[in-house]
């Protein structure tokens, strides 16, 4: 059918894939290989709080909520090529579903407000997805950053109900009785153990039947339908399982703030979610990690970059935002990839393809 | 032969604006054969496959699947319905290889529900691995499965080719839509792509639409030309081969 030549070249411009070779990491399940990592990730976090001062074990839980906000922003940008700048109001739906069920119903127990939580601001996702399967690229774009913009308002509307622009402050009390550590190191396990089964839930989808049908759906719609696939089902459906992470993300902020307030769901921060994911890698549940943790680790150095030359707090508050921007600009330019891509890379060169990974 | 048509399509017109596209065209596609629709530029070919896939509404007529109107299904009942199609974009999944580029064709034997998928159920752990093993069943069949991890964009336009085509076999339909299948392949290459649609003929109805006019009369039972949107013969090859308005279409004033 080709020569030989032609399938020599097309073999090194595919990276010498040979046929008849074993599948990779054929061994393990997904569910289970996925829940080792999550375990090993869990354990990883217990140890670091263990020995960090309840400061850091504020930022070690942020990055944890970052993450789950930011690896459901990668299943909906990353596999279905939707495009939200609209991030922050499914935080700030699931944040006020959690302030105001610990306010209101002080007696469920607060693993109950989260997946109430999560179902809210799913609901609200599949609210979005369904007006959003019908626009493409800037247009959605357009509309969901009118989500982001126009949501934390009504606030303003309810301040009875809602708090205005003080928004909610709450305690909750989770630690079960007879554990004694420190409130944020539980804070952190709490965050964390959410973050990391939402993480197992995301890697199934990424790795699966699922996610195989969003890459689809992105690549090519007529395809996709031609192969059997609803696309506006697929699409709606990246949005609620996107909108759940970011309603969890968003309650476990309140959670870890003892409030919710719509100060901390600016159209600046679905941006700084959407720059975290790019900043990563798109597509990636990894990207997303790396994310996380850069948007943690360049607020906190922006801090005390700050903080050591004693620039006003105007100036101050702007700083981390400023630095980001700047990073993103080079990551952009220099690794289109993401840091994950970058990072894949160097070890071993392992994979070829432009899987969403687990 | 005289089996009852599989797809059947009846004085079906469509018009875009003051265009005739599609002008009381009917045929009928019987199991177990390849039918061929030729005619020249803009005679209303590939309208017809988009018909019968339900981008066009035709203003008249309707097309049956086995006697049943698919004038209600969407496009992506298709394939449930036991009709696949190539396109001639190819419309490849560039972000994906090519062993999960004809495992979304599969889509149409998963078992597994979208839940299942997302909590790693046992049930879509097999049901990933027979679809797994279907798609690669697939593609030995048609000599790519050495390109099973490759991304589509960086192999040869023949390869990609057959990986449309194996997206559309894996679904194992009961009629293969082709569009194009022979262009912008080399002789050689037309040649093998004979033998394979011939081998097709005991799984699946094959219709193909096509200008590679000798490939189309070697390779069908069973040929319909339009010309302008109207169908100007139909019958077996030979018959076809001999109609003067045939020729005429092609050589003559219509060019």
């Amino acid at each position: 059918m080709v020569s030989q030549e032609e399938i020599q070249a097309a073999e090194s411009r595919a990276g010498g894939i040979r046929s008849g070779r074993a599948p990779r990491r054929a061994a393990l399940p997904p569910l289970v290989r996925h829940l080792l990592w999550a375990l090993l990730a869990f354990a990883v976090v217990v140890a670091v709080s263990s020995v960090v001062d309840p400061f850091t074990n504020v930022r070690v839980a942020t990055v944890g909520y970052l993450l789950l906000a930011a690896a459901g922003l990668t299943v909906l940008t990353g596999l279905t090529g939707q495009v939200s700048l609209g991030h922050g109001a499914f935080l700030f739906v699931g944040a006020y579903t959690v302030a105001l069920l610990v306010t209101h119903v002080p007696s469920l127990p607060f693993w109950a407000d989260l997946l109430i939580a999560a179902a809210v601001s799913g609901v609200a996702g599949v609210l979005t997805g369904a007006a959003a399967a019908r626009l493409h690229g800037p247009y959605l774009a357009g509309a969901t950053l009118a989500l982001a913009v126009g949501l934390p308002a009504i606030t303003q509307r309810f301040p009875d109900f809602l708090g205005g622009s003080n928004g909610l402050g709450f305690t909750v009390n989770s630690m079960p009785a007879g554990l004694d550590v420190p409130t944020t190191r539980w804070q952190a396990w709490v965050v964390w153990a959410t973050v990391l089964l939402g993480m197992v839930v995301l890697a199934n989808i990424t790795s699966g039947r699922v996610g195989r049908e969003m890459r689809a759906v992105r690549d090519d719609e007529v395809s996709a339908a031609l192969a059997g696939i609803r696309v506006g089902r697929t699409k709606v459906l990246a949005f609620l399982v996107s909108a759940v992470c970011g309603g969890l993300a968003g309650g476990l902020q309140a959670f870890l703030l003892g409030t919710a307030a719509p100060g901390s769901f600016t159209p600046a921060l679905s941006l700084t979610l959407l720059a975290a994911v790019v900043l990563g890698g798109v597509g990636s549940l990894w990207g997303a990690l790396w994310g996380a943790l850069a948007l943690v680790a360049l607020q906190a150095g922006a801090e005390e970059l700050a903080h050591g030359l004693s620039l006003r707090t105007d100036v101050a508050n702007f700083l981390p935002l400023a630095i980001f921007g700047v990073v993103l600009i080079v990551v952009v330019l220099v690794l289109p990839q993401g840091i994950h891509g970058l990072l894949r890379k160097i070890p071993l060169r392992r994979r070829k393809d432009s899987h969403v990974e687990g | 032969m005289q089996s009852d048509p599989a797809l059947t399509v009846s004085a079906t017109t469509v018009r875009f604006g003051g265009l005739t596209a599609l002008d009381d065209v009917s045929l009928a596609v019987r199991p177990g054969t390849v039918h061929g629709v030729i005619g020249p530029n803009g005679a209303g070919k590939t309208t017809l496959f988009n018909v019968i896939c339900g981008f066009v509404r035709p203003v008249r007529g309707e097309v049956l699947w086995r006697g049943e109107s698919l004038r209600h299904h969407r496009t992506h009942d298709l394939a449930r319905l036991g009709i696949t199609r190539t396109v001639q974009g190819l419309g490849l999944f560039a972000g994906a290889t090519v062993l999960d580029n004809v495992l979304v064709g599969a889509h149409r034997h998963r078992g597994s529900s979208a839940l299942g998928t997302l909590l790693g159920l046992r049930g879509a752990v097999r049901d990933e691995r027979r679809l797994t093993e279907r798609a690669l069943g697939v593609l030995d069949e048609l000599d790519i499965a050495r390109w099973r991890d490759a991304l589509p964009g960086a192999l040869p336009y023949g390869v990609r080719k057959r990986v449309a085509l194996a997206r559309a076999l894996v679904a194992e339909p009961e009629l293969l839509l082709l569009d194009e299948p022979a262009s912008g392949l080399s002789e050689v290459e037309v040649e093998e792509l004979v033998v394979l649609l011939r081998g097709l003929t005991d799984r699946t109805a094959v219709l193909l639409v096509e200008h590679h006019v000798d490939m189309v009369m070697r390779v069908c039972d069973h040929i319909t030309v339009l010309d302008f949107g109207r169908v100007i013969a139909d019958g077996p090859p030979e018959q076809v081969r001999a109609d003067e308005r045939v020729t005429e279409a092609y050589l003559g004033t219509a060019g």
